[in-house]
């Protein structure tokens, strides 16, 4: 079904990519239910999936459980030879790329170039950094007190819940699977149910690579049924969540209730992003526009707040607007879109309301505002200026294509203001004195600070939120240590050499 | 046969048959590899490379001296200055350059291990599966490294921002043995490149054809030229220009303590270039009456025989203690005599000769000094009738500290078994040695097995085991046997130079 829409040549899938993946196999729903995938640049349904429910999870996580048991081929391994699979996988994902490009685009809107570019680098490098680490899962020797010799093990923490969102489906799959299985645990995983394709596929790649069964389970369905169901689970170690912030504290809240589950979350942003008068001004237009437009702005980090220093204030709305109304909107497959439609037709008219509140309450509309005519689910590229501190549109995550341009005068209100937030996701810094660049980003309160430039990510780099943007880091070393349970082995010694 | 496929009397259902060494009618690669070409000696001179289980040439090899290292160097300072191609790389591409050299490794396995095993004597499937096998996880290990290495960050006093950058050092000199040629390349080469080095190596002059085959290979691969040249020749005159070369920064050096000495003499005088040294090694293995006797008698052997005794590892002195002494004795004669010695190209084959004529002589004389000294010869001690450069599995019982054999490192297939009552007197004598390098206890005591580890005086200590090397973890010795670590995370820090970054900030902007 999803191959008549695909535009390219494609190889040929032996198995259906509309099935759960559990135990390297292909199942059906448990309730025989299925569900719709669209595609958001034209509205139509790509294809039915299998939905998962309570029932599905049930049997994933008992998948996932055998394969972790002790003597399991999984527990067995060699360290290297996890991240041989995980080189493996990565090399699949990149002989695959251009397929999986198209598919990502197709179910999420995106432009073709970027996921090719931009989705598919970050997958296949995320896979391969991960690699790496599994046979350097360093612990220690201890000097303890008293005739005791002490060691540390590293240990994988076991059946590792992960619940991923829409806006990098494949990336954010990566995210999650890099360390969990460098690391050495098992997996249970749900994609968005607005984008389940390219991680389904993922799975078949997974088996190809030659993971042992059981050892990484994909159930697509839906946050209030799966989602819910993995994050109330007996039998499962360790959820770790990226969604609003919203849902975020309900999985927290359920982690607590039923088992005390290791719990991380990626959640909400509304970053500042700091323009100063010294600042490369031609690069802050055009970072300040791709930190909030990038993905239609649909990124946990988009640069929505945007505080100028208010000699070059005037100016620089000038140019964004100009930069905004540059921005092409169109078919995601068209080489010279930058951007596609929002993800459905519930995200477009969130983001659609958000910008009435922002007319409403007194900003000013410089561009767009409006869904332009078309069966998509797109919002023009929209700016407003004079936006105050209380304003909805300067406190709430839109996740769309909207640009918040404030002002400012000394360096100590701007960052009070930048911080006078719940979140405390990312941040920027414009300027090139080395004292401001310093000093600013050690006083935003945010998990990853950009000093000129936005967006700038790479997976040797923890990332992750302060305050309510999340619990715990990804990515980096740091990364790691979400998922190892560590275990102290004292071992008593007749004598004692230091 | 079984339905499903199961093993059946120990042969798996399509086993798959044992690799075979290649046919190779002309040797491609013999000359001088600096900046990714092949270059004929400056002064003009050649040596010749031979098979010693033959004692016929393989091919002659372009000869190095100090004008060709002078070449080398040069490239390889290019090669890593500021601005450079390999500078300018990010990490994780240096990673993919190390993984696609570990690809061409695989690939070319079999032609590597005949050629290793035609230029050292080595059997050929130990070359194929241990010597190949080390290479390929060498370089996949360091691979994974290259973006992983982290400076800090410091919350030093006042007001400055202060981080670390972990820099390649730079030109790195690397003067590898014999006795593991390819293996030891790649445990030289692949820190080095993982952390940004470049590279000048000497291959030993007795064993360069895998060395500069994989330099082809590392071409192929696509690292930029200058990164690794590699400058076959002889110690005392391309290995001393290394030690005292003005423009390198670091030399890494395995082969004897002796010759380490002079190295590391050599860096001081010249420009206090780092200096890491894998040296000699008499280790001890600790056989207690409570072991896996069987167990024990098989891991010494093997530990001791090895490459034909050919390893900085060779467990040259077996300690026994008393009560088990003549079982272990019996035991470990009566396994030697199934040694098969023969062709290295041959599958059955698992003892080789040794690598020339002059190991070959200082091995005999020792062996000679153990009898005039007063051991008790149990088996072989002679060279193999009509074989050239083999020797037999050797075995001396009742052997003294104080006899030559006991003490000096021999370096052929002689395993010393000496007797001992308690674990302190064992502990004192497994230590009475300037070496340092590696040492075995071999016990079911969970107590005796961490309280004799933790006492004795080596790099390495194994328990119930020998020779267990492992990319992911450290080697190296004490005393004279070396300084620094190979492998692992620690090899990291001998190929790096820490640099501290402190930034003032003005006062007047403190929030």
């Amino acid at each position: 079904m999803a191959k008549k829409c695909l535009p390219l040549n494609i190889p040929h899938v032996s198995e259906p990519l509309e099935g759960i993946f559990i135990n390297n196999e292909w199942h059906d729903s448990v309730s025989g239910k299925v569900f719709s995938t669209y595609n958001p640049a034209t509205g139509e349904k790509i294809c039915d999936v299998q939905e998962a429910d309570k029932a599905d999870v049930d049997k994933a996580v008992q998948a996932a459980r055998l394969a972790f048991s002790l003597g399991s081929v999984w527990r067995k391994m060699d360290a290297s030879e996890r991240g041989r699979l995980l080189f493996k996988l990565a090399n699949l994902v990149e002989r695959d790329s251009a397929y999986l490009a198209t598919l990502e685009s197709l179910d999420t809107g995106k432009p073709f170039l970027s996921s090719f570019f931009v989705d598919l680098q970050g997958t296949i490098k995320t896979f391969r950094y991960f690699a790496g680490w599994a046979d350097k899962i360093h612990g220690s020797t201890i000097p303890t007190d008293g005739e005791y010799f002490t060691l540390t093990r590293h240990e994988p923490i076991g059946v590792c819940g992960q619940i991923v969102p829409w806006n990098f489906p494949l990336v954010m799959t990566a995210w999650k699977l890099g360390p969990a299985l460098s690391c050495g645990n098992t997996v249970v995983l749900k994609p968005a149910e607005q984008t389940p394709l390219t991680c389904l596929y993922i799975g078949a790649l997974i088996k190809e690579a030659g993971f042992p069964p059981g050892v990484v389970n994909i159930l697509p369905g839906y946050g209030p049924t799966a989602g819910a169901a993995i994050a109330s689970h007996m039998g499962i170690d360790k959820v770790a969540f990226t969604g609003s912030t919203e849902v975020g504290k309900l999985i927290q809240e359920a982690a607590g209730k039923s088992n005390l589950k290791r719990v991380t979350l990626e959640l909400g942003g509304k970053n500042p992003n700091i323009i100063f008068a010294d600042a490369d001004f031609e690069l802050a237009v055009e970072q300040a526009h791709q930190g909030v437009f990038f993905n239609s702005g649909q990124c946990c980090t988009a640069g929505s707040r945007i505080f100028v220093e208010e000699p070059i204030y005037e100016e620089f709305v000038r140019r964004s607007v100009e930069r905004a109304q540059r921005r092409t909107v169109g078919n995601p497959f068209d080489p010279t879109t930058e951007q596609g439609p929002q993800v459905s037709a519930e995200q477009q008219s969130r983001v659609l309301e958000l910008i009435q509140s922002g007319i409403t309450e007194g900003a000013k509309l410089e561009c767009g505002g409006k869904a332009p005519p078309s069966k998509g689910f797109f919002v023009e590229p929209t700016v407003f200026s004079d936006v105050q501190d209380h304003m909805r549109i300067a406190k709430e995550e839109i996740f769309g294509p909207v640009q918040q341009i404030m002002k400012f005068k000394t360096i100590e209100e701007v960052i009070e203001r930048a911080n006078n937030t719940e979140y405390g996701l990312a941040a920027a810094v414009f300027t090139t004195d080395l004292n401001k660049a310093m000093n600013v980003s050690a006083a935003l309160q945010a998990g990853t600070v950009w000093i000129n430039c936005y967006n700038a990510l790479s997976c040797q780099c923890p990332f992750g939120g302060f305050k309510m943007s999340g619990n715990g880091r990804e990515l980096g070393e740091i990364g790691l240590k979400e998922y190892t349970e560590v275990k102290t082995i004292t071992m008593k010694m007749s004598g004692k050499k230091s | 046969m079984a339905q499903n496929g199961t093993i059946e009397n120990g042969l798996a259902r399509n086993a798959s048959p044992l690799p075979q060494p290649v046919k190779i009618p002309e040797i491609k690669h013999t000359k001088i590899f600096i900046n990714n070409e092949w270059h004929t000696s400056i002064k003009g001179k050649k040596f010749p490379t031979i098979n010693p289980a033959t004692g016929v040439k393989i091919c002659d090899v372009e000869e190095a001296d100090k004008a060709d290292v002078d070449e080398a160097v040069r490239a390889a300072r290019a090669a890593g200055q500021r601005g450079s191609e390999w500078r300018q790389m990010d990490a994780s591409s240096r990673g993919r350059l190390l993984h696609r050299l570990a690809d061409l490794l695989e690939r070319e396995r079999a032609v590597l291990a005949t050629l290793e095993s035609m230029d050292t004597g080595k059997p050929f499937l130990h070359a194929f599966f241990v010597d190949l096998d080390g290479s390929i996880k060498t370089l996949r290990y360091y691979a994974g490294w290259t973006d992983k290495i982290h400076g800090k960050t410091m919350p030093v006093d006042e007001n400055f921002v202060c981080f670390t950058k972990h820099e390649p050092v730079g030109v790195c000199g690397a003067i590898i043995p014999w006795n593991f040629p390819l293996l030891m390349f790649m445990w030289k080469i692949a820190p080095a490149l993982a952390c940004g080095n470049t590279v000048v190596i000497k291959p030993a002059e007795q064993t360069p054809l895998t060395a500069l085959h994989a330099g082809a290979l590392i071409k192929e691969a696509g690292f930029p030229p200058g990164v690794v040249n590699i400058v076959p020749g002889f110690g005392p005159t391309a290995g001393a220009a290394i030690g005292s070369h003005m423009n390198i920064d670091k030399v890494a050096f395995t082969g004897s303590t002796e010759v380490g000495q002079l190295i590391k003499a050599a860096a001081a005088k010249s420009n206090l270039k780092r200096v890491t040294l894998e040296l000699g090694g008499k280790n001890p293995c600790i056989v207690f009456a409570d072991s896996d006797l069987q167990s024990a008698v098989e891991e010494t052997q093997k530990g001791a025989f090895f490459n034909q005794g050919q390893a900085c590892t060779a467990a040259s002195r077996v300690y026994v203690e008393e009560t088990v002494y003549d079982e272990f004795v019996r035991l470990s004669v009566e396994r030697a005599k199934n040694i098969a010695i023969g062709d290295p190209l041959e599958p059955r084959t698992s003892h080789g000769p040794q690598i020339d004529q002059h190991q070959f002589d200082k091995i005999l004389e020792l062996v000679a000094s153990g009898k005039k000294e007063g051991a008790t010869l149990e088996c072989g001690g002679c060279a193999v009738e009509d074989r050239g450069l083999f020797i037999h599995p050797t075995i001396f019982s009742d052997v003294k500290d104080h006899m030559r054999i006991a003490k000096e490192e021999i370096f052929g297939p002689v395993q010393c078994i000496m007797k001992f009552k308690t674990q302190e007197e064992v502990i004192d004598r497994a230590n009475g040695s300037q070496y340092g390098l590696t040492a075995a206890v071999f016990t079911r005591d969970i107590h005796r097995a961490m309280s004799v580890s933790a006492a004795l005086e080596a790099g390495t200590v194994w328990v119930n085991c020998y020779n267990a090397l492992h990319a992911q973890a450290p080697f190296g010795g004490y005393k004279m046997s070396g300084n620094g670590r190979e492998l692992g995370e620690y090899a990291l820090a001998e190929y790096t130079e820490v640099k501290a970054i402190t930034l003032k900030l003005s006062e007047q902007l403190t929030l």
